[in-house]
């Protein structure tokens, strides 16, 4: 019974969502005050209605209901209780409704921040939210209904796929979908407001907080999904530049973008026309991005299962979302003049170029991405771009990005004077530069060039985002949460460069081949393999290896990485063992039997690739600082009182 | 107005490119099954019509064989199996069936009333061998080379469109005369 209730709490939802669509935009639209009060509960209806759909499947594959074919697919009797519940998001059907519980989170959540709003704005935002939700019920319903039976049910399940049997996918998905989610809403608040055909800085400032939450939630998505690729892909790499990873970058680059073009429409009332746009890229990268990972156009490490029919749908789906936001972009956004000027070394012309080149790099990433599917579409043969296209076009727009950060951080609003600042600058540079090759080739005496580089920019960074708050306290000025947010964030950039330099420049990564008792010395480490023992565990048989590893003769750890073959899909994972020793990471991973006790081993020492994690939390965490500034909930009240004559004040 | 209308041809541009990945896409192969392009599961099984020679993946290499899963408590079976009878008659493949999870006496019983399409019924009793071809539900139709590769495989019952569309094309032609 439940399945068939979870069936049809979800039709119930797609009809809320379309009264909310129809409701949120034609009432506006028509002047109809009683349609507009509709909106809310047609929000609150679907979003009870999707949390019960979500909760009856959830139920179906904690009581391992097999006649459900998704649970069939996805689950076994054998698999351990938790990950019967995170196998809700293990596959296709399962992830599409569990980005629409979120987009109905979001939505509720921006329904109840919506009561400050004016109220034509706010039912125009949730009209284009129930709109989105309207079109992904409707293609779960089509294309991908996780409730269908299968008759007769399967005696037991497919299992879930070995590598998805992981704490790290665990949380992933959940984390990685609230920020791509999350851009909806500043998706709406840009199509409400061309709708209104009138952007002020009160828009900015509604929009901001929203847009940041959701940025803070894609950079911890991503930094998950790039440590478990490290610790469970068995390889030891934390970056791979796969079409799964790109399509969750891309939206990232772009929403770092909006984040701080919003910062200059929000002060200064400029860029308005560009903040739309962003905020539709933002928004329509991620919808993209489910349409490459979903569709089976391009081909993946991540391997889905692929269906051409649900990549119809989606790009029906794109054009008519992503289509209709430009039409009205290029219709409207000719009328949203901005008014005042701004000097060339002003912050504004900083903010501009971080702009541009974080929209640069977003262009390469896409470029590169599809370049598989141009090249098909025009005949030329399947080709494949890896890291030699992505590493280096990636660099040549970040290295001026991270440059100039240090340098427009001291700039002022309006005013081109950087000359007030050339003392600073120049001493923070100066320290930064000599710190940083001092460290560089401290560590490291052969040298390539972007060691010393990175780590002066690096420190440069960090140094450059402490002058102003430093300068603040100096002053006794307060330090509201959107600086300090601000200057965490920026922290957490500087401590990312710092950690990508030294893991790109110090990693050592070597394979072995080693008997029982042999060893092998890695980086000033000695490992010492006792050899490989049969392991049971819950739903799986493993080959385990024990390694011993010393320093100077100083035991530090025993490393046991695993093969593991999996009872139901018969799949062999290879679970990595990895240890923290001094900042670094020793990881090892078990490769293939060469007979006679002797196997082959991964050894990869790659210090502070821990860092790199850390450094998205931080960033993570200064967006959620900043999203959380007292300002934004204040002036809301303040704007929403005075909303008829809201105009811009230069 | 112009440059407002410039994201709009970019995106029109790579809605053209995402059509055609798409539509050229059932050209790669859709991935239905994780055995496809890998070796059949090796397998030893009772032998449902002739007790005395077990049915061998061994003895089938060399040739192309559809591998179909059935029961007969699966009502979908019963509704495949005319379609079964004409690969039969068309003799461009040999069928080798695999009884899952059944009762050798209802099995034999059902194709001696419905006519027999397998050249020979593996048995399988307790479901083993199902979950090794990763079967979750009958009827399924693996079609296997002489390699012994898994290049195709059907999921429920075996339609006319499947066989003239997926299995033909994929058999080698047929011999000229028959003798």
């Amino acid at each position: 019974m439940l399945p068939e209730l979870g069936h049809f709490a979800l039709i119930l939802a797609l009809l809320l969502a379309a009264l909310q669509a129809l409701f949120g935009l034609a009432g506006p639209a028509l002047g109809r005050e009683r349609w507009m009060a509709a909106v809310t509960p047609a929000v609150a209806g679907q979003a009870v209605m999707v949390a019960t759909a979500f909760a009856c499947l959830v139920s179906a594959f904690v009581g391992n209901d097999f006649s459900v074919a998704y649970v069939a697919e996805n689950s076994n009797s054998a698999l351990p209780l938790f990950y019967r519940v995170t196998a809700l998001w293990g596959a296709h059907e399962g992830s599409l409704l569990l980005w629409i519980a979120l987009l109905a989170s979001w939505t509720v959540a921006v329904a109840i921040g919506a009561a400050r709003l004016p109220p034509r704005f706010a039912a125009r935002v949730l009209g284009v939210l129930g709109l989105v939700s309207f079109g992904f019920l409707l293609f779960t319903l089509a294309t991908s209904n996780p409730f269908l039976r299968i008759d007769p049910p399967a005696p037991d399940g497919r299992d879930l796929n070995p590598i998805l049997q992981d704490p790290g996918l665990a949380v992933h998905p959940p984390i990685l979908y609230t920020g791509y989610v999350g851009f909806a809403v500043a998706f709406a608040f840009a199509c409400a407001a061309m709708l209104e055909g009138r952007l002020d800085q009160h828009w900015a400032r509604w929009t901001r907080p929203w847009t940041t939450a959701a940025w803070a939630f894609l950079t911890c998505g991503i930094a998950l999904g790039s440590f478990w690729a490290y610790y469970e892909l068995g390889w030891g790499g934390y970056w791979f530049w796969d079409p799964v990873e790109n399509a969750s970058f891309m939206p990232w680059l772009v929403g770092t973008a909006l984040v701080h073009s919003l910062a200059v429409t929000d002060k200064r009332g400029l860029f308005k026309s560009w903040t739309l746009l962003l905020a539709i890229l933002a928004f329509s990268l991620s919808m993209l991005g489910t349409f490459l990972v979903r569709s089976g156009v391009l081909v993946s490490v991540h391997s889905f299962a692929a269906d051409p029919t649900r990549g119809v749908f989606i790009l029906a789906f794109l054009i008519i979302m992503i289509g209709g936001a430009l039409t009205l972009y290029a219709w409207r956004a000719p009328l949203l003049k901005s008014s005042a000027g701004f000097e060339l070394g002003a912050r504004e012309s900083f903010l501009l170029f971080n702009n541009v080149l974080l929209v640069i790099a977003a262009a390469t990433v896409f470029a590169g991405t599809l370049a598989p599917l141009i090249s098909d579409a025009l005949r030329l043969g399947t080709v494949s771009v890896g890291p030699p296209y992505f590493n280096p076009t990636f660099m040549l727009s970040m290295l001026p990005l991270l440059a100039l950060l240090s340098v427009g951080i001291h700039a002022n609003w309006k005013r081109g004077r950087l000359k007030d600042r050339q003392r600073t600058l120049l001493y923070t540079l100066v320290g930064a530069a000599v710190l940083g090759c001092g460290v560089a080739f401290g560590i490291w005496s052969h040298g390539a060039l972007l060691t010393p580089v990175g780590m002066t920019l690096a420190i440069w960074i960090a140094l450059s985002s402490l002058v102003d708050p430093f300068d603040r306290w100096r002053r006794g000025l307060s330090l509201p949460r959107a600086v300090i947010g601000m200057t965490v964030a920026h922290l957490g950039v500087a401590l990312a460069v710092l950690a990508l330099t030294t893991v790109q420049s110090f990693t050592s990564e070597q394979d072995v081949a080693l008997a029982p008792g042999a060893s092998a010395a890695v980086g000033g480490y000695d490992f010492r393999f006792e050899g490989v023992k049969p392991v049971e565990g819950p739903n799986y048989d493993a080959q385990g290896a024990t390694l011993v590893v010393s320093r100077h003769g100083a035991r530090v750890a025993v490393l046991k990485p695993e093969k593991r073959q999996y009872w139901v899909q018969r799949q062999v994972i290879s679970e990595t063992a990895i240890r923290m020793s001094r900042g670094s990471n020793i990881l090892v991973a078990l490769g293939e039997d060469l007979g006679g006790g002797r196997w082959s081993l991964r050894i990869q020492i790659r210090p502070l690739v821990s860092l790199i994690w850390l450094a998205a939390l931080v960033m993570a965490i200064g967006g959620a600082l900043a999203a959380s500034d007292r300002r934004y909930r204040t002036q809301q009240v303040a704007a929403a009182a005075g909303a008829a004559a809201a105009e811009p004040a230069a | 107005m112009k440059r407002f209308l410039l994201p709009l041809g970019i995106f029109a541009l790579v809605a053209v490119v995402l059509g055609v990945g798409i539509w050229r896409s059932p050209e790669k192969g859709v991935i239905v099954s994780p055995l496809l392009g890998k070796p059949a599961p090796q397998f030893s099984l009772p032998n449902l019509t002739d007790p005395a020679h077990p049915v061998r993946s061994a003895d089938l290499r060399g040739r192309w064989y559809l591998f179909n899963v059935w029961g007969t408590w699966c009502v979908e079976c019963r509704a495949e199996h005319a379609m079964l009878l004409n690969v039969q008659r068309s003799g461009r493949v040999a069928l080798i069936g695999l009884n899952w999870r059944d009762n050798d006496a209802e099995a034999l019983s059902w194709l001696q009333q419905l006519g027999n399409p397998y050249q020979t019924v593996a048995v399988d009793r307790s479901g083993r061998e199902a979950i090794d071809w990763g079967v979750y539900a009958a009827p399924e139709t693996f079609l296997v080379n002489p390699q012994g590769i898994v290049v195709y495989k059907h999921i429920g019952a075996l339609t006319e469109e499947a066989w003239t569309r997926e299995i033909l094309p994929r058999l080698p032609p047929p011999v000229a005369s028959k003798s």
